[in-house]
């Protein structure tokens, strides 16, 4: 590789760090005008115009406060805690294709940090290191109720995990490949993978709902019936940490999702919108910018839907939670997986 | 390249005597998790992508999970408590270390490093492709009776933990 290629990638890699770290900390923000507005309140306004220096007064009120640490807590595994959850959280956006290719001087230039060919089982690797963060900190806390609350976490999470794979399983079936860039490819214009992966979607959808720990599956916090789960010893930044990471791992999931099934950068009437501009650097461009604006439209969608979801279905009990992921989510995906391969066969076998 | 393989040895063998010698069992888990990272970092180096990635799913992901949850529910509460080894434990200890070291010895001493042809060598050969090709023309029989064994054990802990009738959890 090059070495202008090289400072490119870095480049790259730290914009799309700096913009997953923006849109969580303007994720608090929404969620809170999005809250105001379904209760029919009016939200943050004091903090600049319209209240959109209100991320930046919570992050400064958080660092200013006090830092606590527990007597007899395991002292580094409680402030290392909040840093995996962190880490983990903004270390998938690395695999994810923002948009196709830009030419620019003659140079390829791809929106995407990395693509390796194993792209899914990546995102999924990380996803199922997340869940060390919480149990760390909820450990190293020395409190039977953050202890409590982190084998909450931990078990929900190992076990939508399982949906969550065999959901994709499908995906994967239809499009061979495991790298997200293909995939992405594959669903030229419209041609989206939810046309053909309605069940498969809405059982990723659920998982996505569990994994990052939000309502109606945010039992691992729960704050207003039981003890406020595996961060109730942490205050000041490093619990600001954990709640951050929860928003970035809610944008990640959103990426994925929008990857997978929603089509990532491609848009409706694509190639007429292409073969419309006359020269061909031009018109590639232009689509793959407006692909760009696509992308993160679509995951704006999903971090609305989220916080939609949030402030208008009731939380779960905990059987409940567990019957919903084992009895019900696992056995319909692999009824989804198995569809999916008889209708790939069928499909072969007829054209 | 050398290089990076010695510092990640170096990195594994010393996360890997972590493992052994923590005092604290949590300490311990998360020494191990750090070598399968390490361990994932040369299957890397090998060009075996896929491996990497099902090694950190797998074991990291899963297993370490609930060797994690298991030692937090048995061990909480007393982090600090660290019970002398009787003489006995001791001597039978040293014993056991001996012996498996001169085994470990004795397997060693006629091994020769194996060689590998440069020129023939198919650098593309650990890519997910590749290894499912194999494993399902190849070793296909191998791989099916290893995904029965995994079966049998899911029915076998479904078996166990299955409520009783007239057991009531809730």
């Amino acid at each position: 590789m090059e070495s202008v290629d090289l400072i490119y990638k870095g480049i790259f890699i730290l914009v799309i760090f700096g913009i997953t770290l923006l849109i969580a900390t303007y994720s608090t923000y929404f969620e809170r005008k999005i809250a105001a507005f379904i209760q029919d309140r009016v939200g943050p306004n004091r903090a600049g115009p319209f209240g959109l220096l209100q991320p930046l007064a919570d992050a400064g009120k958080l660092f200013f406060k006090e830092e606590f640490i527990p007597a007899k807590a395991n002292k580094a595994l409680f402030i290392i805690g909040p840093g995996i959850a962190m880490l983990v959280a903004t270390m998938s956006s690395a695999v994810i294709p923002f948009g196709d290719m830009l030419i620019v001087g003659g140079r390829e230039i791809w929106l995407q940090a990395i693509d390796v060919n194993i792209g899914v089982l990546y995102v999924f690797g990380i996803v199922s290191l997340g869940v060390y963060g919480l149990m760390i900190g909820g450990w190293a806390s020395n409190n039977k109720f953050s202890l409590l609350g982190a084998i909450r976490a931990a078990s929900q999470n190992i076990s939508y995990e399982l949906a969550m794979g065999l959901s994709l399983i499908a995906v994967l079936m239809m499009t061979g490949s495991l790298s997200l860039r293909e995939i992405a490819e594959q669903q030229q214009g419209f041609n989206w993978n939810i046309w053909y992966q309605p069940l498969g979607f809405i059982i990723f959808l659920v998982c996505a709902f569990a994994e990052t720990n939000r309502t109606p599956f945010d039992l691992p916090e729960s704050e207003a019936e039981l003890i406020g789960g595996y961060h109730t010893e942490y205050g000041s930044m490093k619990l600001g940490m954990y709640l951050f990471a929860e928003y970035i791992n809610i944008f990640v999931v959103s990426a994925v999702m929008s990857t997978l099934y929603f089509g990532a950068y491609n848009f409706p009437f694509m190639e007429n919108l292409r073969s419309a501009i006359s020269d061909p650097v031009l018109a590639n461009n232009v689509v793959t910018l407006v692909g760009v604006a696509v992308m993160f439209a679509k995951i704006f969608a999903f971090i609305f839907f989220f916080m939609w979801v949030r402030w208008t279905l009731p939380r779960f009990r905990y059987d409940q939670l567990m019957k919903l992921g084992w009895q019900i989510l696992i056995p319909l995906a692999i009824l989804n997986m198995v569809l999916t391969g008889g209708a790939i066969l069928l499909k072969d076998s007829l054209f | 390249m050398e290089n990076v393989f010695y510092f990640l040895a170096s990195l594994t063998l010393l996360c890997a005597l972590m493992v052994v010698l923590s005092k604290n069992p949590v300490h311990s888990i998360i020494f191990l998790i750090i070598t399968f990272f390490t361990i994932s970092a040369h299957y890397i180096l090998l060009n075996a992508q896929f491996l990497a990635a099902v090694n950190i799913i797998v074991y990291a992901g899963a297993i370490m999970v609930l060797f994690l949850f298991v030692i937090m529910f048995l061990s909480v509460g007393k982090n600090d408590h660290d019970p002398k080894a009787s003489a006995v434990t001791r001597i039978t200890g040293t014993i056991a270390g001996g012996l498996l070291f001169i085994v470990m010895f004795a397997a060693l001493k006629d091994a020769h490093v194996g060689t590998y042809d440069a020129e023939n060598f198919n650098s593309q050969i650990g890519m997910v492709e590749n290894l499912g090709k194999v494993l399902f023309t190849k070793y296909l029989l191998p791989f099916e009776l290893a995904s029965v064994l995994f079966l049998v054990a899911m029915v076998g802990a479904v078996m166990l933990g299955k409520k009783e009738t007239g057991e009531r959890h809730f």
